[in-house]
């Protein structure tokens, strides 16, 4: 009788320790949306078919998307939500496009209207200027989201390929010829 | 003397093949037609051009500099006229091009006045400090690390100096020859950045096999001229941590020891010599100043004597010029900027068996693609190689698990297991096995069986590893902005409902104000 009621005892209490953790230790939000986003390269280009990282992020986490819809995470970048989420990593998905060389935008400063399409469509604020005035891009703000190359009127904006230059090289993996 | 030393773990005995160009006399080479200078610095850094195509330069003038911490000028070695500020290949791994200053020598060699500092001993340390950055002095024991940086040490309390002689790469023999023709200026040098440091011992340590510069230092230290009358030493009388205050005692050399340790690779790496002479373990991402030590090479302290004592700011150094490649192997005084081709003609020129060209030491010296390449103040060594002296490019082979390299490595790493990691781009697993330790001596390549260039796959590891943190931030700076802006457009949004919306009451309550008793007129 008496182990009954201690047994009956220790469930109550347990009881009211996971009710009380369940208020006051309450995680906001969902964290694995803050792992997920934590690996997109924010770009925020939108290539994955949802409107910017965080978007997508929510929509793995609910199994509504794929992880191999990035492409400027890349191979790299589905190697590390497939890590991430205890998955198989799988090749891009060849709808959204393929994997591009790193490049940012330019604007042709004499063909520029100054018709601010261009700064609308920056998710970054990455481009400068206003009404009627010459527009510029700011190089070490933009990500290479492209978002920008569509809606300019005149065509002005293209995409150039980072070079590479002594401070960004990096040592070559040696050219293997083992199995 | 000490009678024993600590050891490091690991290490390698190599051929040293020093005799080749040790027992030449030390030569001056002439002044060279062009001085070509890169601008780009040690870590990404550039310096900006301070002259223009077409300006007279001066011998000792500064043609290139940055107000950045971690930047040291760059002085013209010779007088002339500035032909070309222009992309040409660098001395760097890449093989890239990189922004280089030149300038056409007029071999009248006129030079600029210079400052110099009589007394150091009664200069204050931050004075000191701030003339061996002006004269533009980097280590010059390979890294190029500026050394007036090095000296700032923060509040960490240094009670040792170390001068590294222990050359341990094979071929290598400037420093030995340094310390052969100038032991004087090394220990003047030495009480200069004792002063700075406000340490009260040094030591200098050379290798066994460098009997003769052991010699050179022990007399000029017996027969040392003090550079100033020698006076009682108040130091035990101050207060701890009173650097500025003539705690270093530079009258004598009675607190400079010069040691003889073991001829191994790499002992001259500067954690495992201080390992070596003290016992004392640098901690992982830790620093020489962590143990109380700092460490310079012999030949940046000869800089230093130079720059504080005649005011000559660094513009030429010893480089070893030898390997079977070369006809007459000696060392050169050689002025910073002096192209290979022209080191290498004055020395002979190439024989039949020159095959390879190599910056620096077998070990750890950097292949370069032709010899129009300026020699850069870190250029200790020319190495004329043949298809023997570098082991040549070998077809790798499978490990096989044998361990050697493990138990080669000196920093006590397990190379095998960082292969595999690095190889499948495991990186998360290599920089567990502490990838960034690895100091990229060679001794596991040397080693191996299977031939495998394990430093090669450490050093791309270290790469991709370094540029993803690079991307990591770009990405959370880009989150960032996104969120500001996405904020802002809310905040916009909600102001223009806002506005409209008191518009809209103002105007329905002008409506009522005009007519009272009236219901608003439909619009």
């Amino acid at each position: 009788m008496l182990g009954i009621l201690l047994v009956c005892a220790l469930f109550a209490l347990f009881g009211l320790l996971l009710g009380y953790s369940a208020i006051h230790f309450r995680v906001e939000g969902d964290p694995l949306v803050e792992k997920i986003d934590a690996v997109l390269p924010q770009t925020q280009c939108g290539q994955c078919g949802f409107p910017g990282c965080r978007p997508y992020a929510e929509a793995i986490a609910k199994g509504e998307a794929d992880i191999n819809r990035c492409p400027p995470g890349g191979e790299d970048g589905v190697k590390a939500l497939a890590e991430l989420l205890g998955v198989e990593a799988k090749p891009l998905d060849d709808a959204v496009g393929g994997e591009k060389p790193k490049a940012l935008a330019v604007i042709d400063e004499q063909k520029c209207i100054g018709c601010t399409l261009c700064i609308q469509a920056c998710p970054v604020d990455a481009i400068l200027g206003s009404a009627k005035h010459m527009h510029t891009v700011i190089a070490s703000e933009c990500t290479g989201c492209e978002l920008c190359v569509p809606v300019c009127p005149v065509d002005c904006i293209a995409m150039e390929r980072v070079a590479e230059t002594l401070a960004s090289w990096k040592w070559p993996q040696p050219r293997s010829v083992l199995p | 003397m000490l009678s024993r030393f600590w050891e490091f773990h690991g290490g390698v005995r190599l051929n040293r093949h020093k005799e080749l160009s040790s027992e030449q006399p030390l030569a001056v080479a002439p002044i060279p037609k062009q001085l070509i200078y890169p601008l780009q610095q040690r870590g990404g850094l550039n310096s900006k051009a301070l002259v223009a195509v077409g300006d007279q330069v001066l011998k000792g003038q500064i043609i290139a500099g940055d107000d950045h911490p971690l930047s040291v000028p760059t002085h013209a070695a010779s007088s002339g006229v500035v032909t070309a500020l222009e992309y040409r290949p660098v001395p760097h791994p890449s093989g890239l091009d990189g922004l280089c200053l030149v300038i056409d020598t007029d071999g009248l060699d006129r030079a600029v006045r210079t400052k110099s500092v009589k007394d150091f001993n009664h200069s204050k340390p931050d004075t000191l400090r701030r003339r061996i950055r002006e004269a533009g002095v980097v280590g010059l024991g390979g890294a190029a690390f500026p050394t007036a940086t090095k000296m700032n040490t923060g509040n960490r309390t240094i009670d040792l100096l170390v001068l590294n002689g222990a050359e341990c790469e094979p071929y290598i023999t400037c420093d030995d020859c340094l310390l052969r023709t100038t032991p004087d200026s090394v220990l003047q040098g030495a009480a200069i950045l004792m002063r700075i440091l406000g340490v009260e011992r040094c030591i200098i340590a050379v290798e066994e096999d460098m009997p003769e510069a052991a010699q050179a230092l022990e007399k000029a230290k017996l027969g040392g001229r003090p550079p100033s009358p020698p006076a009682p030493s108040p130091r035990f009388a101050l207060p701890d941590g009173e650097g500025s205050k003539g705690v270093a005692d530079a009258t004598t050399y009675s607190n400079i020891e010069i040691l003889k340790v073991p001829s191994k690779y790499p002992t001259g790496g500067e954690k495992q010599l201080i390992q070596v002479l003290t016992g004392r373990e640098v901690p992982v991402r830790g620093i020489p100043a962590d143990v109380g030590v700092v460490c310079q090479n012999v030949g940046t302290a000869a800089a230093v004597y130079a720059a504080v004592v005649e005011g000559a700011p660094l513009t030429s150094r010893i480089v070893t010029v030898t390997g079977p490649g070369v006809a007459r192997p000696q060392n050169v005084v050689a002025r910073i900027g002096t192209p290979i081709a022209e080191l290498v003609a004055y020395c002979g020129g190439y024989t039949e068996r020159a095959q390879r060209l190599i910056m620096g030491g077998p070990m750890m010296g950097l292949a370069l693609p032709s010899d129009e390449l300026p020699t850069i103040k870190s250029t200790n060594c020319i190495l004329v190689a043949d298809s023997d002296a570098v082991g040549g490019e070998k077809q790798a082979l499978p490990c096989i698990r044998c361990g050697a390299c493990s138990e080669a490595c000196p920093v006590n790493l397990i190379p095998q297991q960082l292969y595999w990691h690095s190889r499948s781009d495991q990186l998360k697993k290599a920089q567990a096995y502490n990838l960034f330790d690895c100091i990229e001596c060679g001794c596991c390549d040397y080693v191996c069986p299977s031939h495998i260039p394990l430093v090669q796959y450490f050093r791309a590891a270290k790469g991709r590893i370094l540029d993803k943190q690079r991307e990591q931030q770009k990405a959370d700076h880009a989150r960032l902005r996104f969120e500001a802006r996405q904020a802002r457009k809310e905040r916009e949004k909600r102001e223009k409902e806002e506005a409209a919306r008191r518009k809209k009451e103002a105007l329905a309550k002008a409506a009522t104000d005009e007519s009272p008793g009236r219901p608003p007129p439909s619009p």
